[in-house]
């Protein structure tokens, strides 16, 4: 009977919370799905993507290959220095993406070797190994180096990721590092997962370069290998009955521009068959080259590639001042805004990897809810009836708990942000099973206090006094298991987890506080005689 | 309504015999059929591979989906029909989840769109690189590891006052676990070495509380998963969140014993281990069986009215609330006994 006042303060405030943080997502979900909640409290209780449908992608970015590129512009740095410095060597090569070894003539040519090493590669780690006449040098790139490049890379693809994502116009997607080299993507609401993959994975390298002379003898060299310093790439157009045809280019591999000299890329339609294209304008910087480029190339054609597919090769007319190119040969409208929006969000520096894809459709997602909901409903009112009947008046005592509990673990997961997944409503109905077992406890053990011919008063005191250890004791337990859970799991995983460790505090201060003190309203204000039990 | 009488007084400690060779029956016949099926059968969370449900607007049959599927050279993939609420569906596997695949599911859908004339829905697709599964793996079953050690040292700290030799056991365990990841022994026979470890650390210790409860537990998780093995179902990610809350479930009921025996035994000091524990079950029945009954009531309910998606969750907590609360009053409490005969001393 002590601190009643205080405890009903306690449950009122607790109550008058739940229900203020519940607020908004009632009314989201119930009355107007579409209005955002402005009034303060705001959040709404986040659906799982297993809900509402979306995807989840989890990629690799292949960071290793940042180091390669980085060796292999080394590797170019050392051929053109020796060529510079006339020193005799042979074997250049580059091992593995991250040794590069080449083999210098005579002990002359090693010393004017050395000492160009040591100005213009002083940050790879050099090894001379003599053999004879000769040396073999190996030169390698330090493990911190290559560390701090992997790093960055991933951390520069994440950055384009999130801007491609912003581009998309995802409502609150969620993107985030996962170990060393994995992004977690959460895009709730996308179903056209084949879309959102080709636009999150496309590293949209954008490449001006020329084509061979030799252009009309490409199809000779598909089956042999291509000139020295030329490589063969196709185009790909899908025409409107979807039928894919290619050609192939005989390309320079010399690179004479790349996107990221890009400042805009936007999609229109041009010419008279107004065919999709994607406009790109270059910053200043990319403006000059394009023109120096141009004017020296006039009648030439060039190819615009973008990762390796050949978009269109026109013939430059006339040296191009102002800094804007277009690329064409695009399929339909949703591709060139699609290409526009990766372009201007930047290319990637290394390669993704798809490891984890889950999508849920929008349909399965409502059809869970819909499921999910009824075996709660039907699950909660046989507890109930069951309850009332068992313990009669108690028992309507335990029900008014139960019904708290779940409204307290809802309110949680509103104020707490977390997130209700389609496992998450099963704990919310596991624990609607074991939260009674609190008030059975007490419940029990009051009924064996009264058997001893103790008073309601002291029965109902003793009861919850010693059935409160008991209680404590068996909830830890539950809550290290759902608590580990939490550290460990994943997604649907974690959202299971969540809802059991609210469910346990929850239905800890259902039956402790609440119970008791309905218990002690009737015992007290309502000199209640004969506890119905 | 009572449906337990009060002063009721079945003799479990004396019949805890039988009991034993029915739990023993129960977990040989588990081993039996995981090592006839190579092991617990992995979903693609964990084996890795992809997984798609198809919604048809004009159903196919089964085997008109696996001719579509073999004309893009998917002969080998699990082809299975679900029913949810009178809609039928088509669960889809394979095993390609390589990064080139990671358009099988675009794929799948336009072959079956083409081939069987009709519109089809991608309702759901779970794509696992093996990569990933191997992790996935792995962090289950630490989980299930960790969760196994903190609940044993909260409860021989609670029930018998000794915090620290369990505590310190714990870590040399998780020492162990780690000096054994230099071996390459594989996740589970790590954590098989741990347990045996555990189980003979708290019969040294004497931690018989200990004891009892993480026998119980090793117990109820090789029946739930031998159960899996026998009916073929597979191991997903949601079941290891399914077995861990079965291993908090069970847990859960074995406590309540226990503290009804810790009360019992400053009440009747006198009396003999077994005769204070067979009490402590008796008068704590009554709360077992209600308990068990309204878990198991919304469990089904989950399990029939849930969908598809979680029954097999539904299926395994279904499975662990019944076997956690049989090792609750068969397994955990008379363990307690284990150590009567050995020392002579009543504990």
């Amino acid at each position: 009977m002590k601190n009643f006042t205080f405890r009903l303060t306690l449950v009122a405030i607790v109550l008058a919370l739940a229900l203020l943080f519940l607020w908004p997502t009632v009314n989201q979900w119930f009355v107007d799905k579409d209005k955002d909640h402005t009034a303060w409290p705001h959040k709404v209780i986040n659906l799982g993507l297993d809900l509402q449908g979306g995807m989840h992608l989890v990629l690799e970015v292949q960071t290793q290959e940042a180091v390669v590129s980085t060796m292999d512009r080394y590797s170019d740095d050392l051929k053109e220095g020796l060529r510079r410095e006339h020193i005799r060597s042979k074997d250049q090569d580059l091992i593995n993406g991250d040794t590069l070894t080449v083999t210098i003539i005579g002990s002359e040519a090693l010393d004017k070797f050395k000492k160009w090493a040591g100005e213009e590669m002083s940050e790879l780690v050099p090894d001379y190994d003599p053999q004879g006449e000769n040396t073999v040098c190996t030169f390698t790139l330090p493990e911190s180096d290559q560390k701090a490049i992997m790093d960055s890379s991933r951390d520069q693809a994440l950055e384009t990721i999130r801007n491609r994502i912003d581009k998309l116009g995802v409502a609150e997607p969620d993107i985030r590092k996962q170990g060393e080299k994995r992004i977690l993507v959460q895009l709730p609401g996308v179903t056209d997962t084949q879309r959102a993959k080709d636009i999150l994975v496309s590293t949209a390298q954008l490449q001006f370069r020329l084509l061979d002379d030799r252009q009309d003898q490409v199809r000779d060299y598909i089956n042999r290998r291509p000139p020295p310093g030329t490589e063969i790439l196709y185009s790909k157009h899908v025409d409107a009955q979807g039928r894919v045809s290619s050609r192939p280019y005989l390309v320079k591999k010399k690179v004479l521009l790349t996107g990221e000299y890009l400042e805009k890329a936007y999609a229109n339609m041009q010419g008279q068959f107004s065919e999709p294209v994607v406009s790109i304008e270059f910053n200043k910087k990319g403006g000059f080259k394009f023109a120096r480029i141009t004017g020296e190339n006039v009648g030439k054609p060039l190819a615009i590639v973008l990762d390796g597919r050949v978009f269109s090769a026109p013939v430059i007319q006339e040296k191009i001042s102002g800094g804007q190119a277009v690329i064409t040969g695009i399929g339909n409208m949703q591709e060139a805004s699609d290409l526009a929006i990766i372009l201007q969000a930047g290319a990637l520096p290394v390669s993704l990897k798809i490891l984890e894809e889950r999508t849920v459709g929008a349909s399965l997602g409502k059809d869970s809810i819909k499921t999910s909901t009824n075996a709660m409903l039907i699950g909660f009112v046989l507890v109930v009836v069951f309850m009332a009947v068992y313990y009669m008046g108690a028992g309507l005592i335990a029900n008014i708990a139960l019904i708290l509990n779940v409204v307290l673990i809802l309110a949680s997961l509103a104020l707490l942000d977390a997130t209700l997944t389609l496992p998450g409503i099963a704990g919310i109905i596991l624990t609607i099973g074991m939260a009674v077992d609190a008030n059975v406890l007490i419940f029990e053990r009051i009924r064996e206090e009264i058997r001893t011919g103790k008073a309601p008063a002291f029965a109902v005191d003793s009861g919850f006094s010693k059935a409160t250890i008991t209680i404590l004791d068996a909830n830890v337990t539950t809550f290290v298991a759902a608590f580990v859970l939490l550290q460990f799991g994943t997604g649907p995983v974690k959202g299971f987890a969540v809802t059991l460790c609210f469910g346990i505090a929850a239905s800890m201060f259902t039956a402790i506080v609440v119970s008791r003190l309905i218990f002690d309203y009737f015992l007290y204000y309502r000199n209640v005689r004969k506890l119905s039990i | 309504m009572e449906w337990i009488k009060p002063g009721i007084n079945i003799d479990i400690i004396g019949k805890r015999f039988i009991a034993y060779v029915f739990s023993a029956i129960l977990i040989a016949v588990s081993l039996v059929s995981l090592v006839m099926h190579g092991g617990p059968k992995m979903g693609v969370d964990f084996a890795g591979g992809a997984e798609m449900i198809f919604k048809f607007e004009t159903l196919p049959t089964a085997q008109e989906v696996r001719s579509a599927l073999a004309t893009i050279g998917l002969e080998k993939a699990t082809v299975q029909e679900t029913h949810v609420e009178g809609q039928t569906e088509f669960l889809i596997r394979t095993d390609v989840a390589d990064g080139k695949g990671s358009d099988i599911a675009e794929q799948i859908e336009a072959v079956l769109e083409q081939t069987l004339g009709t519109g089809v829905e991608l309702g759901k697709v779970d794509m696992v690189g093996p990569q990933v599964g191997k992790d996935l793996k792995e962090q289950a079953l630490m989980a299930m590891f960790y969760a196994l050690l903190f609940i044993t040292v909260y409860i021989s700290g609670r029930f018998e006052l000794k915090w620290i030799p369990p505590l310190v056991m714990a870590l040399a365990i998780i020492g162990v676990a780690y000096f054994m990841d230099k071996f390459d022994l594989g996740i589970p026979a790590q954590i098989a070495v741990a347990l045996v470890i555990a189980v003979a650390g708290f019969w040294v210790l004497k931690l018989q509380y200990a004891m009892g409860a993480i026998v119980a537990l090793i117990h109820d998780v090789i029946i739930t998963v031998g159960v899996f093995s026998l009916v073929g179902k597979e191991f997903n990610l949601p079941i290891i969140a399914a077995l861990l809350t079965i291993v908090g479930y069970s847990l859960n009921d074995t406590i309540i014993v226990f503290d009804r025996i810790r009360e019992n035994k400053t009440r009747h000091t006198r009396r003999a281990l077994d005769f204070i524990i067979n009490r402590s079950i008796n008068e704590t029945f009554s709360r077992t069986l209600l308990t068990s009954l309204t878990t198991l009531v919304v469990v089904v309910c989950l399990y029939l009215f849930g969908g598809s998606i979680i029954a097999d969750f539904a299926f395994a907590l279904l499975i662990g609330v019944l076997i956690g609360t049989y090792s609750s009053i068969f397994v955990a409490s008379p363990i307690l006994l284990a150590w009567q005969k050995a020392s002579g001393e009543a504990a």
